[in-house]
């Protein structure tokens, strides 16, 4: 659905269009539209594409908004014209002597925004004087610079984006910052993370993924303390790591450092959304500064030193495993010539038996397939059952506790180098970022109860 | 006519009370007011979840801890309101209880669409107010940055524009309604710490406003009253405690808007109106002394200076304690305000407080008193003390300087502020939402929100408003109070009845019942008491009632009933007796009555009548009409 691609009637298609057109009554105008059920004035507002072509936008002088129905028109007058100034404030970010120099890689999402009338969405503001007007508190921590790599939403990432970001994370290391910033949208933030963390390996600092899950043209939003604790991450910590840095609980409190292979996306909405599994966080991030969780990460260095290896063989896929599955799945993906199956399987990495040709034939065809768990939590191990020997046999490799969505962007990384399946086992199962861990804390799985007595007790007592 | 020119605020004459101006004080001030009123709607669940409606609790779960921070409007600018908040830098906690919020209530979930009962009753009192209902309607966020909610904005839509309702003789118009989502209940306030409870959040709500079509105080009131009896008698909206509530609007000729935010009860209304006007009137004459000496906004220096180490001496006094705690004194001199600080604005209450009132709201400092003026009574600093603080400001003795201290940056805050208060003071009157206080003065809440704090909704669609829709509503839509009254007139029944009538539940009983009256021994009048006496066990409403009544009507015209047996039944109605059955009864009655010891019957003849009378009736009740056994009661004791 596309609009008339006229600015003047914005967003409005027949039967509204001819309507406005008939009274020359421009987006913007001021009018008073008589219809069947009343009179009404306001500004003719632009139009949601995705709405539908019937109805008017109107901004009232109290600011609603109210739609009419062209059907029950019967004249418009137009007095005037008022077109909206939409613009983010924009003050010259202020350059401060010694403080850390970070730069702030756009790819979309929502830090600063603006409502775009086309499709009723926010669009992201991103200059650094659109920041610093928004959140001026920046200034305090860094000294920033960015650039807008893209500007799509998390969902349109692709290879194409992830080699272009790590790229340009490589020349923005050997320019000298002391620390990179990346804004993305969250569905798809995890991926991006794991995959930085394949492409860019021994940064000498560190690499910070940020967004928002309240969009930021609310008050409520969690843009600005994500942006300021990931800009003061960047800025100040030791943690020469890739990561994520999103609330931790879904109060304004404080960020949580996700290592960025170990990470998820784990509510459709909430704040605190993002979860390490299998282990845990990094540390944590509020204004008072960043304070780790564990010794072993990598240290920040004063060298510029970092292996980038920005490739991907998209060929690849991810199989959500689901009882009664049809052995014609995997022959489609074999038949359309993909060259990599991460699969998610039941249990400690188990799938039916109908599945073993299929499996059997691919194997045969050269295709790579790594075995993951869709528990989330925990190890492959398929040696406890007999499924899980027949299936070792059949040419699937357990990928130990890679979350399935690292193993698959690992696998597209692993398959952009080579094409010989033992290198690319080789390549797989060599841990280069904690995608793979020797072994799970005790408290690396903490999936808590509501109902439980002391759970309830402790959601009492602490912000949740 | 007691001209309202000759009472000067400026003189300190005691301010007038309510009552003692008239219709033509009030126009001669050029006093308009309107009503902005909230009413819950009678709803199972909230209007954006599925959590259930109207269930309050005074026990919690569980906390949040959130900021808030402004944001641009669709039009590309600040709201004033939003900007003011953020300076406040509350930390705003939500208390969580289990059973009446949800992770949309927490501002951790998108909404699910309108409660699809909320939209139709609201509907159905925007149709009953005679408003022009829209095609679409667009779901609007109204930013509240106090944390009154926790997006920091309230969804809310518009139903209808543009009605109006009957008001002796003239027409209210009403301005628009609207359909929104209930706030937090504020549990405290106190310094940047703020609490909510949230389990009135979201609760469905209509907002009726009103035009500035109210030129009195007690007009306001009684425009209030009817407006909500008009939802009332819809049957859609919620009563009792918190269920409704109104802004009202004030201003003078030369004033501007003040909206006194949430007045819990309609009695309050008439004073609380009359003080704002008052308090306006005062800033009015504040602004022209103001103007007289040349004083403007422009002309009014930001002369401010931080005094700590002037106060730090300062024997024995609160403000040296403050100052030993690590507190900053700012001292913020007011060129061209000499002898105005202490003009009175409302009852006990002068101009000095729009100062402190900013300071307590913006600044967070709220132990008072938070602000101290050189040239008012209060004597916290020595003489001496004040004298090196007109010298550190630059200012004579009669020059008056404000002086507030806490934590450096609060004071500064608050000494940022008293500035701009003082520039507002040559402009008027500020446009402000005001809080009722209990005494029905007004204070500082925060400034006047304007349109900029719209925001449409990106998260739902718009909802179309069907033809369809809107006939099905708009078919057995209950009359207004209005109508009901001129109907119950026409049926002859009196005016102080019909009016308590119109706005009952009890009127839909009466409007089915009275074609079965025709000319029976029972009134309109008679059939009107009888449904409003509260005392009888009956339900009131048509589908509940309807068959007793209709029966008790029919046996009533067919003279088997008596209309007292209506009064005094609980089941259904005894059976009238025949006459000769009912000289019998009278006859036993009597003479039980008779045999009763005369010790404490009247000697006089009425009342001992009566007295006698008294002890037989109780027997004769509803079968024996009260007229025949009057007449036979004479004639026994005659």
């Amino acid at each position: 659905m596309s609009g008339n691609g006229n600015e003047d009637y914005k967003g409005y298609r027949d039967p509204a269009l001819a309507v406005l057109k008939k009274h020359d009554a421009l987006v913007w105008s001021d009018v008073t539209i008589r219809t069947d059920r009343g009179e009404f004035r306001g500004l003719i507002l632009p139009r949601n594409e995705m709405a539908d072509p019937e109805h008017v936008v109107l901004k009232m002088s109290t600011g609603y908004n109210i739609g009419l129905h062209v059907g029950g028109m019967q004249e418009i007058t137009v007095h005037g014209r008022k077109v909206a100034n939409y613009k983010i404030p924009e003050k010259a970010f202020p350059y401060s002597e010694g403080k850390p120099r970070v730069k702030l890689l756009g790819t979309g999402g929502t830090i600063a925004s603006r409502l775009d009338y086309r499709t009723g969405a926010v669009i992201p503001a991103f200059s650094p004087g659109e920041l610093y007007g928004s959140v001026p508190e920046l200034a305090d921590v860094c000294n920033l610079e960015t650039e807008k790599l893209y500007g799509v939403f998390s969902e349109n990432m692709g290879p194409e984006q992830w080699i272009g970001l790590a790229e340009a994370i490589g020349r923005e290391i050997a320019a000298g910052v002391d620390g990179i910033v990346v804004g993305h949208g969250t569905d798809t933030m995890h991926h991006t993370a794991a995959i930085l963390s394949f492409m860019v390996q021994g940064s000498p600092v560190p690499i910070v993924m940020v967004g928002s899950q309240r969009s930021s043209d609310r008050p409520s939003s969690d843009a600005a303390i994500n942006l300021m604790n990931a800009a003061r991450t960047a800025a100040t910590s030791d943690l020469a790591e890739v990561m994520v840095c999103m609330f931790g609980p879904t109060s304004d409190q404080y960020g949580l450092l996700h290592q960025g292979t170990r990470v998820r996306k784990m509510h459709s909405s909430y704040r605190s959304t993002f979860r390490t599994l299998s282990d845990v966080p990094l540390g944590k991030v509020d204004q008072d500064g960043v304070t780790p969780f564990r010794n072993d990460y990598s240290r920040r260095r004063a060298d510029r030193d970092v292996t980038v290896k920005a490739v991907f063989d998209d060929r690849v896929s991810l199989v959500y495993y689901y009882p009664g599955m049809k052995p014609d799945v995997i022959d489609s993906l074999v038949d359309h010539g993909y060259k990599g199956i991460i699969i998610a399987g039941t249990g400690l990495g188990h799938v039916n038996r109908p599945l073993y040709p299929a499996l059997e034939r691919a194997h045969k065809a050269g295709v790579s397939m790594f075995m993951t768990v869709q528990t989330l939590w925990g190890f492959v191990q398929m040696y406890v059952y007999e499924t899980g020997r027949e299936i070792m046999e059949l040419g699937v490799v357990p990928a130990a506790n890679m979350l399935p969505e690292v193993a698959y962007m690992k696998l597209g990384w692993a398959l952009g180098q080579t094409q010989d399946p033992a290198e690319v086992a080789r390549i797989m199962l060599t841990p280069i970022a904690r995608d793979i861990t020797e072994r799970e804390p005790y408290n690396g799985y903490l999936v808590y109860q509501g109902g439980i007595p002391e759970v309830d007790q402790f959601l009492s007592e602490h912000w949740k | 006519m007691n001209d309202v020119s000759r009472y000067d605020p400026l003189q300190g004459a005691p301010l007038p009370v309510l009552g003692a101006w008239g219709e033509d004080e009030y126009q001669s001030l050029g006093l308009m007011s309107g009503l902005e009123v909230h009413q819950q709607l009678q709803t199972s669940k909230k209007l954006f979840c599925r959590c259930p409606a109207g269930r309050y609790t005074g026990e919690h779960h569980a906390e949040i801890l959130r900021h808030m921070r402004p944001t641009l409007s669709e039009m590309g600018d600040y709201d004033g309101t939003a900007l003011m908040e953020f300076k406040t830098r509350k930390n705003i906690t939500y208390l969580l209880n289990d059973e009446t919020v949800c992770t949309y209530e927490m501002d951790d979930a998108p909404p699910f669409e309108m409660n699809p009962e909320a939209l139709d009753h609201a509907v159905r009192v925007s149709l009953m107010l005679g408003l022009q209902v829209v095609d679409e309607i667009h779901i609007a966020r109204k930013q509240y940055l106090d944390g009154s909610i926790p997006t920091g904005f309230q969804r809310t839509a518009i139903i209808g524009v543009q009605g109006a309702v009957p008001y002796r003789g003239r027409r209210i118009g009403i301005r628009q309604l609207s359909i929104e989502e209930d706030s937090c209940r504020e549990v405290s306030d106190r310094g940047h710490s703020r609490v909510y409870r949230t389990d009135r959040l979201g609760m469905p709500l209509i907002e009726t406003v009103t035009d500035p079509d109210m030129h009195t105080p007690w007009d306001v009131a009684a425009v209030c009253d009817e407006l909500r009896r008009l939802a009332r008698a819809s049957g859609l909206v919620r009563t009792g405690v918190g269920a409704a509530r109104q802004d009202v609007n004030v201003s003078i000729r030369g004033g501007s808007r003040v909206e006194i935010k949430g007045v819990p009860s309609i009695k309050r209304i008439p004073r609380l109106v009359h003080n704002e006007a008052l308090r306006q009137r005062s800033l009015l004459a504040i602004r022209d002394v103001l103007r007289e000496r040349g004083v403007t906004a422009e002309s009014l220096p930001d002369a401010s200076r931080d005094v700590t180490s002037i106060v730090q001496g300062a024997e024995g006094s609160y403000l040296r304690e403050a100052v030993a705690g690590g507190a900053r004194v700012m001292a913020v001199p007011l060129p061209g305000f000499e002898g105005l600080v202490s003009t009175p604005t409302q009852p006990h209450t002068r101009f000095l407080k729009e100062f402190s009132d900013r300071v307590r709201v913006v600044a967070c400092i709220d132990t008072l008193p938070n602000v101290i003026c050189s040239t008012s009574e209060i004597s916290t600093l020595s003489s001496a003390e004040w004298g090196r603080i007109e010298r550190a400001c630059g200012v004579g003795r009669d020059t008056p300087i404000m002086v507030v201290w806490g934590d450096e940056r609060d004071a500064r805050t608050a000494a940022g502020e008293i500035l701009l208060r003082a520039r507002e003071a040559c402009e008027g009157v500020p446009e402000e939402t005001r809080q009722a206080l209990p005494d029905d003065t007004t204070g500082f809440e925060r400034v006047l929100p304007g349109p900029s704090r719209m925001y449409p909704d990106t998260d739902l669609p718009p909802v179309v408003l069907a033809a369809d829709r809107l006939a099905r509503l708009a078919a057995d839509l209950p009359p207004p109070p209005w109508e009901r009254r001129e109907r119950l007139r026409r049926d002859g029944v009196g005016e102080d009845l019909a009016d308590r009538l119109a706005r009952h539940p009890a009127y839909d009983l009466y409007a089915h019942l009275h074609p079965r009256l025709g000319d029976g021994p029972l009134s309109a009048t008679g059939l009107a008491s009888l449904l409003l006496d509260r005392d009888l066990p009956r339900p009131s409403s048509v589908p509940a009632a309807g068959a007793w009544w209709e029966r008790a009507l029919d046996e009533l015209r067919a003279g088997r009933v008596l209309p007292e047996a209506i009064w005094w039944s609980d089941g259904d109605p005894a059976a009238a007796l025949p006459p000769r059955e009912a000289r019998a009864a009278f006859d036993a009655a009597w003479a039980e009555a008779a045999a009763a010891p005369p010790s404490g019957l009247p000697e006089a003849d009425g009342p001992r009548r009566r007295a006698i009378m008294g002890r037989v009736m109780p027997a004769l009740r509803g079968r024996v009409s009260g007229r025949q056994a009057a007449a036979w009661l004479e004639e026994a004791t005659s």
